[in-house]
């Protein structure tokens, strides 16, 4: 597989005015992996993938995805986009519709009426084809959209919001899409506030608050990113903080209570050695494999970041 | 493949024009128009007939003056349809987001932005022909009458719907489509009320307004190929007493004119391409 990285971006920021949609976007997606943005609304997710896809201007930064700078038109050739509340003209059908996104892709006709009614076929509008979009409800334009992604093959597939409107099944569907995507080797990047999509479909997800992305984590690694400990504790002196805080991460200390993070079991016999062997008493001492979720609230908070 | 490009967007917002029954709407009302136009020129006709014994030339003008009445709303009709039909067309799917899907293909924005202009420019055209052709059959028919220079004429009413169309594609580029529709009607009225400075100003022999006629027309030449059309198609006597309901020809727009609309058209379309391109979708 291609080792150079199918999206990099650096210091990517955008304001709109006064207001700062995307502080510092620096992040890494490689081919062929399914990787996960992640963050609470109106956490710069959209703004991002629009910079990616050259909707959006950046006010700094660089990136480049595919191999060229961002906003190249050669470049998206490649990819496949659908957007957040996937809308179409309502006076178009289906059938047309895909013709249409494959026409502007230069796909050849005999080629590309083959490849749309496989694409109906995959998003389950076999009957709908002839139907028109203004007749559509919210989860069959979504599937409808999926398909326009997927019209020209794209070796990178941005799905922003894709399970939003659809019902069990339909989120099923992206699901078993995505993992087909992966199978054929394709990278997908999606863009999600659902984390338990994100944590069963994605490689590697990223989190996104406040226009800045704080902390990315490799899925596969293990089901759980990191095991978070929770102690009661004696006495606690800021030397032995400073002293904890080299060997575990996200430490929090109030009232008698611990907390931290460490990568894996395996560090935390050499934590508590520490805490002991600073003369600090240790009441309880909890380890807790974290989910997506616990790992979520802990970097934006229950507030959800608002 | 550029071109091919842009003839897919311009196909698509020509297409779109008639699958939301705007084109048929149009037409519909259009040929309203064209079936009261016929029936009253066959009874003003008729009247004038049994009064008989009128002079040829006196017959001529009436016929002259029916056909310049017909071309008048014609000319406001396509403003109309220019206008109502590519205001939003921009602004519209950039707040609907149905832009995003397109603009995110290999292609870039002004290739969208010129293939909307093009299937509108072509609608437009299609318009005068249908609805200009019509009148002029309706007073051959019964009156045995064509208007001097016709087809030069229905040809600058097309440049006036041209401008009327770039303008307001020009505003959507950056307008939301409300914004966009008072600026582009402004434009026109300020045209249309300036046009008229200028004519007063020509019989009255007054320069200062006629330049405020001159400065509107260059700012928004539209008013000006209306007044050019009807200069080319009025008949001999109005040409000699120098004033019609549609135009004096005191002070009426000259062949340059006609040049400074055509430019006008492309500059303002080129930035319109320009400008779109710098627009967060």
């Amino acid at each position: 597989m291609d080792p150079t990285p199918i999206i990099s971006t650096h210091g990517l920021h955008k304001s709109f005015g006064e207001k700062t949609a995307v502080a510092d976007l620096t992040l890494t997606v490689n081919h062929g992996e399914v990787f996960g943005f992640l963050g609470p609304n109106g956490a710069g997710k959209t703004t991002s993938v629009k910079m990616l896809l050259g909707l959006v201007h950046p006010s700094g930064g660089t990136g480049e995805m595919l191999g060229a700078p961002l906003g190249d038109p050669a470049a998206r050739a490649r990819a496949g986009f659908l957007p957040e509340h996937f809308r179409f003209h309502g006076w178009l059908t289906g059938a047309e519709f895909l013709r249409l996104h494959g026409q502007l892709h230069g796909i050849e006709k005999s080629v590309l009426a083959q490849r749309i009614l496989e694409l109906l076929d995959l998003v389950g509008l076999v009957d709908a084809g002839d139907k028109k979009l203004g007749a559509y409800s919210k989860g069959m334009l979504q599937r409808i959209g999926l398909a326009q992604a997927l019209i020209n093959e794209p070796e990178l597939v941005i799905l922003d919001e894709p399970t939003s409107g659809l019902d069990p099944f339909g989120r099923r569907l992206v699901r078993d899409i995505v993992r087909d995507l992966r199978d054929m080797g394709r990278t997908v990047f999606i863009n999600s506030h659902l984390l338990s999509e994100i944590e069963v479909t994605c490689d590697r997800a990223a989190f996104i608050h406040q226009g800045r992305i704080v902390r990315a984590v490799d899925l596969h690694e293990s089901d759980v990113p990191v095991v978070r400990v929770h102690a009661r504790v004696g006495a606690l002196g800021p030397e032995v903080l400073a002293g904890l805080a080299a060997l575990a991460a996200d430490v929090q200390a109030e009232n008698g209570t611990l907390a931290f993070s460490v990568p894996d079991e395996a560090a935390l016999p050499g934590v508590h050695r520490y805490l002991v062997e600073q003369g600090v008493d240790v009441y309880a001492f909890r380890p807790e494999k974290q989910s997506l979720e616990d790992l979520f609230v802990q970097l934006i908070g229950t507030d959800g970041g608002q | 493949m550029i071109v091919e490009r842009v003839l897919i967007i311009a196909r698509l917002t020509f297409f779109e024009a008639s699958r939301r029954r705007i084109l048929l709407a149009a037409l519909v009302i259009g040929l309203l128009f064209l079936v009261v136009y016929a029936f009253g020129i066959n009874a003003i006709l008729s009247d004038i007939a049994r009064a008989g014994d009128l002079n040829f030339l006196v017959h001529r003008e009436i016929l002259n003056f029916l056909s310049m009445a017909g071309l008048y709303v014609i000319n406001f009709l396509t403003v109309m349809l220019s206008v109502l039909t590519s205001v939003d067309t921009l602004s519209g799917e950039v707040s609907s987001g149905t832009i995003q899907t397109i603009v995110t293909k290999p292609m870039r924005r002004w290739e969208v932005v010129l293939g909307k202009w093009l299937g509108f420019a072509g609608l437009i055209g299609l318009y005068i022909l249908l609805m200009g052709g019509g009148a002029a059959g309706v007073v051959r028919y019964f009156g045995d009458y064509t208007l001097p220079h016709l087809w030069v004429g229905l040809g600058y009413l097309w440049l006036n719907g041209l401008i009327m169309l770039t303008v307001s594609v020009f505003g959507g580029t950056f307008l939301s489509t409300l914004a966009n529709g008072v600026l582009v009607f402004g434009l026109f009225g300020v045209a249309f009320v300036g046009g008229w400075i200028e004519q007063i100003g020509a019989i009255i022999g007054n320069a200062t307004a006629v330049n405020i006629g001159i400065a509107t027309s260059l700012l928004m030449p539209s008013e000006a190929m209306w007044k050019r059309a009807a200069f080319l198609m009025q008949s001999e006597l109005v040409g000699q007493i120098g004033f019609s309901p549609f135009t004096a020809s005191g002070s009426s727009p000259s062949a340059l004119m006609v040049w400074y609309a055509v430019g006008y058209v492309g500059l303002v379309l080129l930035w319109a391409l320009r400008t779109f391109r710098g627009r967060d979708l």
